[in-house]
């Protein structure tokens, strides 16, 4: 046992040394991103205050910016103030841009947590039942099923679903995460997950097809295994192995395979957020982006990479807990 | 005998994909300004044997201009796609044949470009590039050879290991030469065959990057825009901005992918098994 | 004396063939079992024995019903006098009838051994599965290892147990000894042959000939997925004068302690059989009515034979 608490000790080093290697690369390339930009920051944030501003203000504003300065400073500095948790002040928001995000964070994960759980129950379920139908009729229409869904965009199967659903039977609201008119401090719980309904569903149906299928995939190759020939010679029946090896050997691929996709499911959710206007990271970096607000565009786009970052290393720990056989292979 | 014709079957329905396909995109071009002009006496029609997807708010027929929108996305989704590929050859050879330090790189890259969520991405590029076509074309363009690039790493690897090309090398051809000899023409069918499967994610991410606004200029007829218009009067019940044109786009995707996959069937005999 | 005994397994002309497909869409029929015979009685062991790659394991797939959805049987198997239909088969596996694999492959990598060898139906005692486990010496933590865990000798005492366990009047053994010790091995064998004893059978699918002689009752050499000639073990102990058929005595003067002479050519392949008898491309008494058609089945001297030319 100590043998796999050292192993996982080891992957989690070595994947965090990856990691901040590349957030590091990821804040370079954003940064060099945005200051490449025709748009002036400076300019957005004084047309954002509304008011007039005279020359020294401007300057001062500038200088509090660091525009100015070599880009490589403004780089460092930037990146210092990062690491001590200070993402800057929000150009639209006018708040410190750490705060939005964390704030926001808890709306999205909320949301993709839901379609998350959907998507791997529904796609888990429907893989078993294609591999266990392999060319029957079951599976070839699910499989067709898969393949269509993997062609709709999201973001129009959002906007079918608020036409039948919200504007059609009128059972869901047309947007935001709380009622109209009702402060944020009053709004149930119910409420909340009311709204959360059709666009959780929406991301869902995005991510299931391709769970389904690769379920499908390595279930027919367990089928196929000589461990299977083994059990079908001792008796078991066909749902005696889906139980008794089936899941056992398909649960650990497919999980690994759901947290390795946080980076699907993250941008599947800035569409569904803006489709029903679900007031999470995804719609504030599409308006953080619309209307150059460089701080907030920065954190969220660090704040997403670190999000996916998290999920691969998840996984990778994952497959060395659970997978014995992996274990050979590392020691 | 049969197998002739379940190949030659598969062959005509290609062409006939590919027909398709090309018309609707030469069709789109082709079509007049004055087709998608509108006119305030028409405004927010529902389809009709004049309109067969209605028109917009602004009197605009929206079967034109959904026409028009698809030959925009196609010719971003083409060079997008083109541009990627070309990418992930290169890129996949290189990983291959190089150095080990250079293979890990490539990956180290390739996890750097899969590690943030791609439509933040393209966000981020179409930011700094000044939105528009040029940003649109070089986010989605820089995003997409990651698997591509991968696939053809492996594949160059598995050739590399074959004996005839073990055979060549102690001949002493040189490594160029096994190049254009060996691994160019497996590797030419499956660069057309990855180049037609990357045509669907582009163009859906590029109806996804206009619709949220980062790509084309509102003016411009793409998918993406329409349907983000049709967002404004979606509960005053104008399904038919919002339905028509989308299922349009699911369905070129739903040709292109097919015709991918038929190509790839019609190059690979083997994997005409499954 | 043997013979008046009811038979526990009897297998007429089974053939086995396989739809495959050439080059995605044309499809060919590739015969892996061919007019086979073969009569098991209780309390024996008849070994099957022949070179690998003659389709041996696929005669147990094809007796407990369990080939690929893509193979056709032809022919009679009957269990204890009664034909075994799907259904039959179905009932019988596990239960009367257990196989032996051939390799760790077939253990379930992700289930802990015990667990493997109790089987999936709960009445089977944990104690018996650790007294067997005991007596093959297994180390009591056996049973919380996962089979990549185990050595190749434990893995084979693994698979044996897992058959022993269960309340079986036929067992079929594939290849069981390979990687154990020669204590294992023997200890094996004793426990094959106490169970005949307890008038149960044995079915060893072996390409060990030696062991096949030293052990079992009756052989059944097998060749190109037939079986040419069926003799009692201690016809191989005699020579090839007391054995019947052309392949068989090849293949006795082809072991090590018999001069080392092995005859020319290769076994057909499955997809290129000859005509008429599998063996006579490489028989030589040979004659052109070899070439006709496959001999029938006939009783020579207390064993069966498929040859014109018994001697």
């Amino acid at each position: 046992m100590s043998g796999t608490l050292k192993r996982v000790i080891r992957i989690f080093f070595t994947y965090s040394i990856k990691i901040i290697s590349l957030l590091l690369a990821v804040s370079i390339i954003s940064f060099v991103l945005v200051s490449a930009s025709p748009v002036d920051p400076v300019q957005q944030y004084i047309l954002g205050l509304g008011t007039a501003v005279s020359p020294e203000q401007r300057a001062e504003i500038e200088d509090y910016w660091g525009v100015n300065e070599p880009p490589i400073e403004r780089y460092f500095s930037w990146l210092s103030e990062l690491l001590k948790g200070n993402l800057g002040e929000s150009a639209i928001y006018r708040r410190p841009v750490a705060d939005i995000i964390g704030e926001r964070f808890v709306n999205s994960l909320a949301l993709m947590l839901c379609a998350w759980i959907l998507s791997a129950i529904i796609g888990f379920s429907l893989g078993c039942i294609m591999g266990m139908y392999k060319d029957k009729l079951p599976d070839r229409i699910l499989k067709k099923i898969c393949y269509i869904l993997s062609s709709v965009p999201t973001f129009w199967l959002g906007l079918v679903f608020l036409l039948i659903f919200a504007v059609g039977f009128r059972w869901f609201p047309i947007g935001f995460s709380s009622p109209i008119g009702v402060l944020s401090k009053d709004v149930t719980i119910w409420q909340k997950l009311h709204h959360l309904i059709l666009p959780a569903f929406t991301l869902s149906l995005m991510s299931f097809a391709n769970i389904a299928l690769h379920t499908r995939q390595k279930l027919v190759d367990v089928l196929n295994s000589e461990y299977v020939l083994f059990a079908k010679a001792r008796g078991e029946g066909r749902w005696t192995i889906l139980c008794r090896h089936g899941l056992r050997n398909i649960l650990l691929p497919a999980l690994t395979l759901q947290f390795a996709s946080f980076a699907e499911l993250f941008g599947g959710s800035v569409m569904a957020e803006n489709v029903f206007s679900y007031p999470g990271l995804g719609s504030a970096v599409a308006a953080a982006g619309l209307n150059s607000d460089v701080p907030l565009l920065l954190g969220v786009t660090l704040f997403s990479a670190l999000f996916v970052c998290v999920g691969n290393m998840i996984a990778n720990l994952l497959y060395g807990i659970i997978d014995p056989q992996i274990r050979e292979v590392g020691e | 005998m049969k197998k002739i014709n379940r190949r030659t079957k598969v062959l005509i329905l290609t062409v006939i994909m590919a027909i398709v396909f090309v018309a609707i995109y030469l069709f789109g071009i082709f079509i007049p300004e004055e087709a998608v002009a509108g006119s305030f006496l028409n405004a927010k029609k529902a389809p009709s044997w004049e309109h067969p997807f209605g028109t917009d708010a602004l009197g605009r027929d929206l079967l034109m201009r959904t026409l028009k929108g698809l030959s925009v996305s196609i010719t971003v989704g083409i060079a997008a796609s083109v541009i990627s590929a070309v990418i992930a050859v290169f890129v996949g050879i290189a990983a291959a044949t190089g150095s080990k330090r250079l293979d890990a790189f490539i990956n180290w890259c390739i996890d750097l470009v899969m590690g943030v969520p791609h439509t933040i991405l393209v966000i981020l590029i179409s930011f700094a590039l000044g939105r528009g076509l040029k940003g649109l074309l070089v986010g989605i363009a820089s995003t997409h050879w990651c698997s591509l690039a991968r696939l053809i790493r492996g594949e160059v690897l598995q050739l590399r290991s074959q004996q005839y090309v073990a055979v060549s090398r102690k001949l002493g051809k040189s490594s160029g030469w096994i190049l254009i000899h060996h691994l160019l023409p497996h590797l030419v069918p499956q660069f057309f065959v990855g180049l037609i499967l990357l045509f669907p994610h582009a163009v859906l991410h590029e109806a996804s990057i206009s619709f949220l606004g980062f790509g084309l200029p509102p003016e411009q007829p793409a998918i993406g825009i329409i349907l983000s218009e049709s967002m404004r009067y979606i509960s005053t019940g104008m399904w038919w901005q919002a339905v028509l044109p989308g299922l349009t786009l699911v369905l070129i995707v739903l040709l292109v992918d097919k015709l991918g996959d038929n190509l790839r069937t019609i190059l690979d005999p083997y994997s005409a098994q499954e | 004396m043997i013979q008046k005994k009811e038979t526990l397994l009897e297998i007429h002309d089974l053939s086995v063939s396989f739809r495959m497909y050439d080059h995605g869409l044309e499809q060919t029929d590739l015969k892996v079992i061919s007019d086979l015979h073969l009569t098991v009685y209780p309390g024996e062991i008849v070994a099957i024995a022949g070179s690998s790659g003659s389709g041996k394991s696929l005669l147990a797939s094809a007796i407990l019903g369990i080939l690929p959805g893509n193979a056709t049987v032809y022919g009679h198997i009957s269990y204890k006098g009664q034909q075994l239909s799907a259904e039959r088969q179905r009932q019988l596996r596990g239960t009367k009838i257990a196989l032996v694999p051939q390799s760790v492959a077939y253990l379930d990598p992700l289930l802990k051994v015990g667990q493997q060898a109790d089987g999936h139906k709960k009445p089977y005692p944990t104690e018996k599965r650790r007294s067997l486990f005991k007596r093959f010496g297994l180390p009591d933590k056996t049973e919380q290892l996962y089979p990549y865990q185990l050595s190749g000798g434990m893995a084979r005492r693994v698979l044996v147990s897992t058959a022993l366990i269960t309340d079986s009047e036929l067992i079929i053994a594939d290849e069981p000894t390979p990687g154990m010790s020669l204590n294992q091995a023997l200890e094996a064998l004793k426990m094959f042959r106490e169970m005949a004893n307890e008038g149960k059978a044995v079915i060893l699918i072996t390409h060990d000939i030696d062991l096949a002689f030293e052990f079992a009752d009756r052989v059944a050499v097998f060749y190109a997925g037939t079986t040419v000639e069926t003799a009692p073990a201690s016809d191989f102990k005699k020579g090839p004068n007391a054995l019947r058929h052309p392949y068989s005595k090849a293949l006795w003067r082809a072991l090590p302690q018999n001069g080392f002479h092995s005859i020319e050519g290769f076994q057909p392949y499955a997809g290129n059989l000859p005509k008429g008898c599998l063996f006579a491309p490489r028989c030589p008494y040979k004659t052109s009515k070899c070439e006709e058609g496959i001999p029938p089945v006939t009783e020579v001297r207390g064993g069966e034979v498929r040859c014109y030319h018994v001697t």
